[in-house]
């Protein structure tokens, strides 16, 4: 068996690409239909930008019909709203990074101090349902526990509260969104944590046992260390998509009462480009939340190789 | 052996972690509860885990909506083909990335997993969509997100990992690369193939953003939509601060409820069967990356 894919590899050697194409033809052409859908509905919006730079008409040319240079981006800059936007999208970032990402590697932790599988099993089940729940079920859930005859209200009004109506005031919409964020991602987000643990020599904790090391300075000294890789893995892709902080769940559960504080940059571009049909300026300020995405990403990459060794490429 | 502290963490551990799962459990309780009681008894927020005025009114008259027939028919009608073009789109490109003899294979694996980072944006990916004609069709809703990189990608793994000597014995049986993929590779494949179709599945049944923008047609609604319509609608109502409209917004908040059930409810069915998968499934596109 060696011998032939070992003549088989010589054969690849000699040939250029050209042969390498003949030889395979079969595999790729089965890549071709997936190439072709890709170049048209991924890199195809892509070039499709182009129009954040050219003006758009609505049934007009695809790419739009006269050059405009950089009109839309001063736009955007000499928007207000923009700038509002902007800043919610970095404060509900932020708070997603230091609430939603951690959350999952304690839950994880704690998790793994259970000695009772099917205890543990049971937990780690109920805690993945609300991944699989649809964002539009999930916000109609939200809107029914906050309504003001809803429980959480039931339960205000019993400790002698006020009741709230949390999904009208600004002020209340992070801490709405965050806890729903971390309240359908806690358990699915574990499950990569969970099983990096089991990947964690056991030898290391029975070193650690006799050297005299307790529960915590175990957990701080093996534990720890041996999911560094794992989250930092994880924090890079989170920071790549920092700023697309749950588009579609804003989207449901903001309204015009708390644009103030849940107006993202996504929703923006959606009120602007697709309610009111400025196409072009939507487009632009799509651009740049993508081209600082990929920044993001790039340099949290390069960041983390420089660092600690680990990288996503 | 063990000190008083850990004893103590134990203890606190366990409840918190049932804490944590009745808090996560708890707002879907509450809306099955919502969803068998009386309005009356809604409207005093005395429902809470279980139903009060337990009653199957609420489903009688969504059920007899034709609307909600008709829509919920579309969402399975969407997910079966969403899943069936997204598994053979995916499994065309990942088999034959999992191959390493092939050329060029470095270069196309990041032309597909640029995509993860770097996306055109809602408003050229709109253009796109309509300028194709795709609005108001099937089209626009299971074509632009057939592929999803990350399941491609533990696919991709998954092949890598059936050992070479059963292709090459088969290439001197004279089978060719689409024999050995269709007789080797798919049949043994079986529970990635069941995983991505999972993922798949669910990704499609909960999808509602597509359809929202691109469908004017209510005939053509998936259910998702037709419950974000009452979702939205009932809470434009609360806004407005329509103190005289109470009543039928809290009417709308029980067959908000019931609409709710219904809509998890296929996922609610095979949750127990697909749990495994799933998380199987991410280990190993993960682990081994």
């Amino acid at each position: 068996m060696e011998g032939v894919s070992k003549i088989r590899h010589n054969q690849l050697l000699k040939s250029g690409m050209w042969g390498s194409i003949k030889k395979d033809w079969q595999l790729y052409s089965l890549i071709l239909l997936p190439v072709i859908y890709l170049i048209i509905f991924k890199y195809g919006p892509m070039f499709g930008n182009i129009i954040a730079f050219r003006r758009f008409m609505p049934g007009g040319s695809i790419i739009g019909e006269e050059w405009v240079g950089l009109q839309y981006f001063k736009m955007f800059l000499n928007d207000p709203t923009f700038y509002n936007v902007f800043a919610n999208t970095f404060i509900l970032a932020f708070l997603l990074l230091v609430i939603t990402f951690p959350a999952p590697i304690i839950f994880a932790l704690l998790l793994n101090e259970l000695k009772n599988q099917l205890f543990k099993r049971f937990i780690q089940t109920a805690s993945y349902l609300p991944h699989f729940f649809s964002v539009v079920v999930v916000a109609g859930m939200v809107f029914e526990i906050l309504s003001l005859n809803g429980p959480v209200n039931s339960l205000l009004a019993g400790w002698g509260f006020e009741k709230i109506s949390f999904m009208q005031l600004p002020e209340w919409f992070r801490t709405v969104f965050v806890s729903v964020d971390l309240w359908q991602g806690l358990g699915w987000g574990a499950i990569l944590y969970l099983a990096a643990l089991t990947g964690i020599n056991d030898e290391l904790y029975e070193a650690a046992k006799i050297d005299g090391a307790n529960r915590w300075q175990q957990t701080m000294h093996i534990t720890i260390p041996g999911l560094l890789p794992t989250i930092v893995v994880l924090l890079i892709l989170n920071i790549g998509n920092f700023l697309q902080i749950g588009f579609e769940k804003v989207l449901l559960l903001y309204n015009p009462l708390t644009y103030e504080t849940a107006d993202v940059i996504s929703t923006y571009v959606y009120r602007v480009g697709l309610e009111s049909g400025s196409f072009s300026y939507g487009a632009a300020i799509g651009l740049f939340e993508s081209i600082i995405g990929l920044i993001l990403v790039l340099g949290a990459n390069y960041l983390s190789k420089r660092i600690t060794d680990n990288s996503l490429w | 052996m063990e000190s008083w502290q850990y004893k103590v963490f134990k203890v606190f551990n366990v409840t918190l972690l049932l804490f944590i799962v009745f808090v996560t459990l708890f707002p879907f309780i509450n809306i099955v509860a919502q969803s068998f009681s009386s309005e009356s008894y809604i409207n005093a927020g005395e429902v809470s885990l279980w139903p009060k005025g337990f009653n199957f009114d609420t489903y009688e008259v969504i059920m007899s909506d034709t609307m909600f027939w008709i829509n919920y028919k579309n969402t399975v009608i969407y997910t079966l083909v969403g899943t069936f073009i997204s598994l053979v789109l995916s499994t065309m490109i990942a088999y034959p990335l999992s191959k390493t003899r092939l050329r060029g294979r470095r270069f196309l694996t990041l032309f597909f997993v640029f995509t993860m980072f770097f996306n055109g944006g809602l408003i050229p990916n709109y253009v796109l969509v309509t300028s194709l004609g795709f609005g108001n069709s099937l089209w626009a809703i299971v074509i632009p997100n057939a592929i999803s990189v990350f399941n491609m990608l533990i696919m991709r793994t998954f092949f890598q990992n059936i050992p070479d000597e059963l292709e090459e014995a088969a290439i001197m049986d004279g089978c060719n690369t689409f024999g050995i993929l269709f007789k080797i590779i798919l049949p043994l494949s079986k529970p990635i193939i069941a995983t991505m179709m999972l993922f798949y599945a669910v990704a499609h049944w909960n999808s509602w953003f597509p359809a929202f923008i691109f469908f004017t047609d209510k005939e053509l609604f998936p259910v998702s939509i037709y419950l974000r319509n009452m979702i939205k609608g009932a809470e434009t109502a609360l806004g407005a601060g329509a103190t005289s409209a109470d009543n039928m917004v809290q009417i709308s908040a029980n067959i908000k409820s019931v609409t709710m059930v219904l809509t998890v409810l296929p996922i609610l069915l095979v949750y127990p069967y697909i749990q495994k998968y799933f998380v199987s499934g991410v280990m190993l596109g993960s682990v081994k990356g």
